[in-house]
């Protein structure tokens, strides 16, 4: 219990921290930050699924359903305030999750991970041909609002991320406790012995469904936020290569703890926005060389170095 | 005496092979039945087929009175009848406590919880007299990665005897476990058996366990029961000794392999 405590404290913390220190930060320092702890989001619902023993190539596609709601709600329903419109993504994306996962949950492994992809790339597919909504420039997401504060006449980048670094607390904080909850644990169950969790009287597939649908939420805000930071949407945000970053970076901060994705998230597009100026030619090379060392060194993720700290301390 | 569990001609086909025949079994409420045969005469597919785990091909299977056969683990397990395995069960990478506190959870029957911890104080207090009663208390916070077999065959058969079952099921709770360790692991198993008052089904090879602990034996080969009765009578009769337990082991031996 005392842990618990201590670790949505210094979760509030870091917040209120990170807040403060992007007064004093340059804009484009913001702006990465902000797209940070989007992308982050997005990865916390893909470790909900590593959690339960899946992985998914496919979290794009709650991720480009919560950036469309973003962009078709400002253009086609005149909504602005930005809660309203993050919103309106999770209804979307929890509907659409609700089917799909009552097909996917069934399966496991490859199949799961080639599931996920396909419908992602389906959603892609039907962007692209869409013209009406820009086929693959996609479009522009209009100045939005935050209860009283205007994007337009306020520092929107600061706007942002404060809402950014908001919702990831609020996010964060529910996951911590559900990682500890009894579904959080059955999930780990489920990954580590589905025989025994079957004579144990739980129903795998209510557990994950569960796990299935609120990781594909919390993708859906990841993606709101993301459009509500850069001002624009296209159907890539779907594309399986999206998904396989999202996926990257969840091996990059590992599933030991809620602020790895985070930390991970921000590594990763530092990481990718430097290696683009060093090697506008080879910056993937970069980061599959970054990953590789991940996995060979740290196979339990970057936030193996902090556990490993404390355990040396103790 | 009620019966608990009843059979009536269950069978078991896996296409040309018979793995089980006309399987005509009851148990009364409270008895320690043990299950003998050598390796393919039936045993673990009369098992699996009672917890489900196997559709039968043919026949009926009752628990409580009731027909319970196509009924899956899940349902069989909030009716009372739980297994143990004979590779334990376990979630690997997660603590002993852990394992445990997930179990405990499960038995409550409730809908699980989102925002509350696992690890209610109740939990935690219930799983370590578990521990305790098992005599595995040191292992708590362990891995059960790190656990010997003997152990996690303890805890394997803890987890089974969660959440009030009325019969218990054991697939060879002894094998893989050291002969040292054999006897000190079966009288753990056995008081908190009779602590629970439930009824045992246990599939069993080593024939000294089968006469200490057992009150009924049922012996198969090739697929059919061959004898079933008091434990004494059936591992004298003759067609048990040569189809089950070994012409030799006729002279009580001490020793013998595992």
């Amino acid at each position: 219990m005392m842990k618990a405590d201590r670790t949505e404290l210094s979760l509030i913390g870091v917040a209120i921290a990170v807040a403060i220190a992007a007064q004093f930060s340059p804009n484009w320092l913001v702006f990465t930050l902000t797209l940070a702890i989007s992308t982050g989001l997005v990865v916390m619902g893909v470790v909900m699924l590593m959690r339960a023993g899946l992985v998914s190539f496919g979290q794009g596609l709650f991720y480009c359903l919560g950036g469309y709601a973003v962009g078709l709600g400002g253009r086609f329903l005149g909504i602005t305030d930005a809660l309203v419109l993050i919103g309106l993504g999770v209804v979307a994306t929890v509907a659409i999750a609700m089917i799909l996962g009552l097909l996917v949950t069934r399966y496991r492994e490859i199949f799961f991970a080639m599931l996920s992809l396909a419908f992602s790339m389906i959603l892609y597919g039907i962007l692209v041909k869409s013209h009406g909504l820009g086929s693959t420039d996609g479009f522009g997401v209009v100045d939005w609002t935050l209860l009283w504060f205007d994007s337009e006449t306020s520092d929107g980048a600061n706007m942002a991320l404060m809402l950014a670094i908001a919702v990831a607390l609020v996010i964060a904080l529910f996951l911590n406790r559900y990682f500890k909850s009894s579904i959080g644990l059955a999930c780990e169950a489920i990954r580590e012995n589905e025989v025994r969790v079957e004579y144990m009287g739980i129903s795998r597939q209510q557990i994950l469904y569960i796990n299935y649908v609120i990781a594909a939420a919390i993708g859906s805000v990841g993606g709101s936020m993301t459009a509500l930071a850069a001002g624009h949407v296209d159907p890539t945000m779907a594309y399986w290569t999206i998904s396989g970053e999202f996926v990257f970076i969840a091996i990059l901060g590992g599933t030991g703890h809620v602020a790895a994705p985070f930390i991970a998230a921000l590594i990763f597009t530092l990481v990718r926005t430097y290696a683009v100026e060093l090697a506008p030619n080879a910056w993937q090379m970069i980061l599959g060389i970054v990953l590789l060392l991940i996995i060979l060194f740290l196979p339990k993720g970057i936030w193996s170095l902090f556990t490993r700290k404390k355990g040396a301390a103790s | 005496m009620t019966e608990i569990l009843k059979t009536e001609g269950l069978s078991r086909y896996f296409g040309a092979v018979t793995a089980a025949e006309d399987i005509n079994v009851t148990i009364t409420e409270g008895e320690i039945v043990g299950v003998i045969g050598s390796n393919g005469a039936g045993k673990t597919t009369f098992i699996n087929m009672v917890t489900g785990y196997l559709p039968p091909s043919k026949g009926v299977i009752s628990f409580d009175g009731k027909p319970i056969k196509g009924l899956g683990p899940r349902k069989l397990m909030r009716k009372g009848l739980t297994r143990s395995f004979q590779i334990p069960q376990l979630f690997l990478e997660l603590p002993v406590i852990d394992n445990l506190s997930i179990a405990l959870a499960a038995a409550e029957h409730k809908q699980f919880q989102m925002l509350r911890p696992v690890h209610t104080p109740e939990r935690l207090k219930a799983a370590e007299e578990i521990l305790e009663q098992m005599h595995i208390t040191e292992y708590r916070d362990e891995m059960v990665t790190a656990m010997p077999q003997g152990a996690r065959k303890l805890l394997d058969i803890a987890i089974a005897m969660l959440g009030n079952p009325r019969m218990l099921l054991l697939d060879e709770p002894t094998s893989g476990v050291s002969m040292e360790e054999k006897y000190t692991l079966m009288d753990t198993v056995m008081e908190a058996v009779r602590a629970r008052g439930l009824t045992v089904l246990f599939v069993e090879h080593d024939m000294e366990i089968v006469q200490r602990y057992v009150t009924r034996v049922l012996a198969f080969a090739s697929g059919v029961v061959i004898k079933d009765g008091p434990v004494d009578e059936v591992l004298a009769d003759e067609q048990v000794q040569e189809l089950v337990t070994g012409k030799q082991h006729k002279p009580a031996a001490t020793g013998g392999d595992a």
